[in-house]
């Protein structure tokens, strides 16, 4: 039985295709199809508020340049937040979910302040760190932190007993257990909560900076709205939408590399 | 003696709080010899697995001692073996990587886990299939990469919790003729915990009968002519599964 299935040289099927033409395809009927709900909303809603796209292209054009410090700001303030959030959730959770002392103390500790609005402390670091990137980085990492704890922590927690015990039984290190388990066990899981939270990032970091200081996108966009300026206000908002997309898909392009196996 | 369980003892604490401590093996006593090729039979629950987790060191005894090479084992020893019913393999490595994981773990010299490794695919019939992953292999396969992990190693204590009962009764005949082969080939000391009497009869020169509530040894059988594949088909083969099936059923009834 061995040997006689149908493969090529690597040994694994493969689907027809260039995947990054496939993959530009797709984002050309998903702008399609955004742009389509859009101009078709703001026919009917028929108001100064909510420019069409037709409308609102050339001066995102116009505006590209002008908008590219602010979109590095923002785009800058995302990751270095979610850098830290992600360092500091991951081995946390990751401990709580393989400790069960550690996680009936923690957890109920985890709970009060997991749902709590984030946003709340942010006049406090508004005092203690300026009103730089500094506030804003502090507050979504912070927002970022509990959400990837409690991601983690589950994911942990659910890796088989079998599997913990069969590597055990083979006399493994605490090391050993993290790097051939728990790590790739969980990473899948890490790459899920990496992207809810990097939309989360985004929406917190639009809040931040549209309240305090006067860079990045959400500021731009404020400013837009202030200045009764639709068009540039939307022309912001594709620019929000474009950091999205290029975090999305640098985590999915991550992700491939480092999850090669099939669930 | 290669294993000796003696007086050995397992609590576990109760799921309700209500409930009392629950005795998973009561007072076990039982050896296995160098090189001795034991089977344990009995109902689920009656502390086979936690026998089997007691002799490689991943639980300690409440009370009583397990030796192993006459010395206490209180954490997995390197050349001890275990091989679980769900196979335990790691889904997000390969084949070729789940077989060496245990060489690894043990820092292994690179050159020589590589030979190893190899040698150990070969043996199960694995080797064409080397960079697959554990989810793209047959049930019969996947029990097989998880038989290579443990040879590969170069165990002289091989303890196997249920390991082929998940697969279908051609397959696991086959696995069941390539156990008896490793066996032969090696001569390790063996613990196989089965519920299948003809796998119990095949595998076993000793066949331990145990019954739960408490976990206890409650017959034990001995069964020297094993050891060829032709045992199958003979009539002492069939005469000592008729045997072991009262025994069974003697047993279950005291248990009731
Ligand atoms: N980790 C555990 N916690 C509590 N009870 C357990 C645990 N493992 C096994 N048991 C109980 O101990 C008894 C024996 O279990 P086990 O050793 O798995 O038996 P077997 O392998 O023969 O089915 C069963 O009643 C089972 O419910
Ligand atoms: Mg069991």
């Amino acid at each position: 039985m061995s040997g006689t299935r149908k493969s090529n040289a690597d040994g694994k099927p493969r689907r027809r295709g260039n995947p990054a033409l496939r993959r530009l395809a797709c984002y050309a009927f998903a702008i399609a199809f955004v742009f389509a709900g859009w101009e078709i909303t703001a026919l009917i809603l028929d108001t100064p508020a909510l420019p069409t796209p037709a409308a609102t292209v050339p001066v995102f054009i116009s505006y590209a340049s002008e908008m590219l410090p602010d979109f590095l700001t923002s785009l800058y303030r995302v990751l270095v937040s979610l850098l830290i959030g992600v360092a500091l959730a991951l081995p946390i959770g990751l401990a709580l979910g393989r400790c069960p002392e550690a996680d009936a103390l923690f957890a109920p500790v985890l709970y009060i302040l997991y749902p709590l609005p984030k946003i709340v402390i942010l006049p406090i670091l508004l005092v203690l760190l300026g009103l730089g990137g500094a506030p804003k980085i502090a507050l979504i990492a912070l927002t970022i932190f509990f959400q990837v704890i409690v991601v983690m922590r589950d994911a942990a927690k659910a890796i088989p007993q079998n599997t913990i015990e069969s590597v055990r039984s083979l006399g493994c290190t605490r090391i050993d257990m993290l790097r051939h388990v728990t790590i790739p066990a969980t990473l899948p899981d890490l790459f899920t909560t990496l992207r809810v939270s990097s939309g989360i990032a985004i929406a917190v970091l639009f809040f931040a900076e549209a309240i305090a200081g006067s860079t990045g996108l959400g500021y731009f966009i404020m400013e837009s709205w202030a200045m009764i300026s639709y068009t540039r206000m939307f022309a912001g908002i594709i620019a929000l939408a474009i950091l999205g997309v290029l975090i999305y898909e640098a985590f999915d392009l991550v992700e491939r590399r480092v999850t090669r196996h099939r669930r | 003696m290669k294993l000796e369980f003696s007086q050995a003892t397992v609590q576990y604490p109760p799921l309700k709080a209500s409930d009392e401590l629950l005795c998973a093996l009561d007072r076990l006593s039982f050896g296995v010899s160098d090189g001795e090729a034991v089977t344990i039979i009995g109902p689920s629950g009656c502390g086979k697995s936690s026998a089997l987790r007691l002799a490689s060191g991943l639980l300690a005894p409440s009370s009583g001692t397990v030796l192993v090479d006459g010395k206490q084992v209180n954490r997995p020893r390197q050349s001890t073996a275990l091989v679980l019913q769900d196979f335990g393999l790691l889904p997000w490595k390969s084949v070729y990587v789940n077989a060496e994981l245990g060489l690894a773990i043990h820092r292994v010299e690179r050159t020589e886990r590589k030979r190893r490794t190899m040698s150990a695919l070969e043996k199960v019939g694995l080797a064409d299939f080397a960079n697959y992953y554990p989810a793209e292999l047959s049930g019969g396969m996947q029990q097989r990469l998880a038989l290579a992990r443990a040879i590969a190693l170069d165990v002289d204590l091989l303890l196997l919790d249920e390991p082929l009962s998940a697969l279908d009764a051609l397959l696991r005949e086959e696995l069941q003729n390539l156990l008896l082969e490793l066996w032969l080939e090696r001569r390790h000391a063996q613990v196989l915990v089965t519920h299948s009497i003809e796998e119990a009869v095949f595998l076993g020169q000793r066949i331990i009968v145990m019954a739960p509530r408490p976990g206890r040894v409650v017959y034990e059988m001995s069964n020297p002519d094993m050891g060829s594949l032709e045992y199958r088909s003979s009539e002492l083969y069939f005469k000592r599964c008729l045997e072991l099936r009262k025994a069974l059923a003697s047993a279950g009834g005291e248990a009731q």
